[in-house]
């Protein structure tokens, strides 16, 4: 069961396809990356998915039901452009977003208070926001996002300008929320979060989907057989091996690329042929990073 | 609806609870009558304290004359001339003059001549060629065969009185009446100009400081930006209630002070532009009764409702427009000048037209002008104090009301674009774009 499903979703804009053909789903309770360059779409995307623009043409369902104006009230977005009223204090703005998705004012305080309490900001409630510094202010963005407890949870870049200490808190909160059962697109063209954080990713470019799927199959999906071998005997230098390309020799291992037809068997016999005593051995797998910049790379081509 | 009504709440309070608000509200009508007093105050004592004037009577007809005056106290001086043109302010005078000869009786035009040393008011000149011209009539009617007497049997008044008989209490349109109604106008059409310009350009900050903050987004994320507009729109338009409620209330109990410790007097409307000169015109020719009665003539039963309909229709349409506005400004203003120029340029058009109304109230101009719903929410109440036939206004609201909701929907297509779109320079034509945008 998917919380949020896209069907070819289309949205043009007035010179050009900012989506173009999107489907996707987003697993129930699960973490999923929404990856792409800068100006790929993903912010088209998230309005779309957040009922703040619609669709030209596709199907967008948020929990089995077409969006509609009240879906709203069961996401949480978080924009990169974010901002809070200056002027006004901490705990009567998050009152206000929070009624504004719905929530009695009673229940909106008693959870504001719960959230606040949990950040040890308590004493900000009467504060102006103009008065707290940024990554005071992006804690109290998150908890606006969340307070509703909303289904599905859209963070847009939520880590950039947050200082290592405040990134880990979010992350902290973000996995606390999804073993809770939360679903969480995450919208980023920052790699190296998506392989910590995400299941499940989908990749566009230019408004198109390039790729999608879970991470670790992904991974697989685009390897391009390089092992890593180490050894004990360090006087041993291999500088060829028939069947594989050596792309890095050290005195204490190597790192191969297995030509056509060959297999890991193949790579550690020759090796121990070569009185080779293995210490460790292990596929290096690309980054998404890598694959990222290759498939994005390849498709502007 | 519901979030409609939090939006307006919270536009409404943060605002009204803001120490400028406060400070504004209270202090604008004690400044106002602050003006008033020290006016008021500084116009009467100008009055009392004469002016010292030296005549040098080379004539020698205004021995006799009758040169009594509150403002300015003549003196025949005794001195030639050509003594006294230099010495006049050592003396004690203010100012001197010079009455040649006259050489033909026949003559109906005769130069006098004045040295001052400041400049004297167009007022103060007036006064003593009026006087100089008396006495010299005076000294022409002595030396003819007239006599005065049947002079003054000559002088024939002719007063315009409205006959029709009406079951209000007051003429209808005698020269008082119609002088209350100008007052009305003028203060209807200035207090729409006004509502328009400070709360709709307050619409518009508020709008622009939403887009710059970048709160914007995460608001629309809960909200149609309709909404959000409407919201803004309305809320403002509660403040600017609360604000003039206040205004009046405090101009009207400055004014009950005021009226108590000064005796009315004429002097106190001068200054104050053509309404002023009409209401110290009235006061010099009548009394505060015929006021009273004028104001009761007035037909208060079309007047009071129409324009509360025309002031929030004239709010909504030109605050809708700033909303607009604002949505496609970036954080420069200054760039985003040329936007505001098709919103100023009616409401001075209209504001420049009360005057040419006034002058012929349900003419062609006037009923064109009272339609156009850009420019009816300040001339249609200039013109509801002269009885326009009640179609015209019922017309014209219909106009209004309808204008207001294509306005509405108009500002909200370009605001839900607007809104997100940032660091590109509008232009009209993107703005036109914007409005045919699917959503």
């Amino acid at each position: 069961m998917s919380i949020l499903s896209l069907q070819n979703v289309v949205k043009n804009y007035h010179n050009h396809t900012a989506v173009d053909n999107v489907s996707f789903d987003v697993p129930k309770g699960s973490i999923f990356g929404l990856l792409g360059p800068n100006g790929a779409g993903k912010t088209s995307l998230i309005r779309i998915i957040t009922t703040i623009t619609m669709a030209d043409s596709g199907k967008v369902l948020l929990d089995g039901k077409v969006i509609n104006f009240n879906s709203p009230s069961q996401i949480g977005y978080m924009p990169e452009e974010r901002g809070l009223y200056k002027k006004m204090k901490v705990g009567e703005q998050l009152l206000y977003l929070a009624q504004l998705k719905g929530m009695p004012n009673k229940e909106a305080k008693k959870k504001l208070h719960a959230w606040m309490d949990k950040f040890e900001i308590l004493s900000w409630w009467d504060k102006k926001v103009e008065e707290l510094s940024k990554g005071m202010q992006q804690k109290i963005q998150f908890i606006a996002t969340v307070v509703h407890d909303p289904k599905l949870l859209i963070l847009d870049e939520p880590f950039s300008g947050l200082d290592p200490i405040n990134s880990n808190l979010i992350k902290d909160e973000i996995d606390q929320l999804n073993k809770n059962g939360t679903s969480i697109i995450f919208s980023t063209h920052r790699m190296e979060q998506v392989e910590e954080i995400c299941e499940n990713i989908i990749l566009i470019n230019n408004g198109k989907k390039v790729l999608e799927g879970n991470v670790s199959q992904i991974k697989i999906n685009h390897k391009e057989n390089l092992f890593h071998v180490a050894f004990d005997n360090s006087q041993l230098r291999v500088d060829s091996l028939a069947g594989f390309t050596i792309l890095d020799s050290a005195s204490d291992g190597l790192t191969v690329k297995l030509d056509h037809g060959m297999t890991s068997n193949h790579l550690l016999g020759s090796l121990i042929g070569k009185g080779a005593e293995i210490k460790s051995f292990n596929e290096i797998l690309p980054s998404i990073n890598d694959i990222f910049i290759k498939r994005v790379g390849k498709s502007e081509e | 609806m519901n979030k409609l009504w939090l939006i307006i709440k919270r536009e409404y309070l943060t605002r009204v609870r803001k120490k400028s608000f406060i400070l504004a509200t209270l202090l604008t009508p004690l400044g106002f009558g602050l003006i008033m007093f020290v006016s008021g105050y500084l116009a009467s004592n100008s009055m009392t304290t004469q002016k010292r004037i030296a005549v040098v009577d080379q004539s020698g007809i205004l021995d006799e004359a009758d040169l009594s005056n509150k403002q300015f106290d003549f003196d025949i001086s005794s001195l030639p001339l050509d003594q006294i043109d230099t010495a006049y302010s050592r003396l004690g005078y203010d100012l001197l003059l010079e009455v040649p000869p006259i050489s033909d009786l026949s003559t109906t035009s005769h130069k006098v001549n004045f040295y001052s040393k400041e400049k004297l008011s167009l007022v103060a000149l007036e006064q003593i060629e009026r006087k100089m011209s008396n006495a010299l009539k005076t000294y022409k009617i002595s030396k003819s065969d007239i006599n005065q007497e049947t002079l003054d049997q000559l002088e024939m008044s002719v007063t315009l009185d409205n006959a029709v008989k009406s079951d209000k209490d007051g003429d209808k349109s005698n020269k008082i009446s119609i002088g209350v109604a100008s007052a009305l106008s003028y203060l209807m059409g200035f207090l729409m100009y006004m509502v328009i310009f400070i709360y709709g350009s307050m619409v518009m900050r508020s709008v622009m400081e939403e887009k710059i903050n970048r709160i914007v987004e995460v608001m629309i994320s809960s909200v149609r930006p309709f909404q959000l507009m409407l919201g803004k729109v309305m809320g403002v338009g509660f403040v600017a209630i609360t604000q003039l409620f206040i205004w009046i209330i405090l101009l009207f109990g400055i004014m009950m002070i005021f009226g108590a410790t000064m005796s009315p007097d004429p002097a106190m409307g001068a200054g104050i532009g053509d309404a002023g000169e009409l209401i110290s015109e009235m006061g010099s020719q009548s009394d505060i009764k015929d006021i009273l009665a004028g104001i009761k003539s007035l037909n208060w039963l079309l007047i009071l409702p129409s324009f509360v309909v025309f002031f929030f229709g004239g709010y909504f349409i030109y605050s809708s427009l700033f909303a607009a506005v604002g949505s496609a400004m970036g954080d420069d203003i200054g760039e985003g000048q040329q936007l505001m120029m098709p919103i100023f340029i009616p409401v001075i058009i209209a504001i420049s037209l009360v005057l040419p109304v006034l002058n012929n109230p349900n003419g062609p101009l006037a009923v064109f002008g009272s339609m156009f719903p850009l420019f009816s929410p300040i001339l249609m109440p200039a013109r509801l104090p002269f009885d326009p036939p009640v179609w015209q206004v019922l017309l014209s609201i219909v106009i209004l009301i309808a204008s207001v909701i294509f306005m509405t929907w108009m500002a909200g297509r370009i605001y839900r674009v607007g809104i997100l779109m940032y660091g590109k320079k509008v232009t009209f034509k993107e703005i036109g774009r914007w409005l045919f945008v699917k959503n």
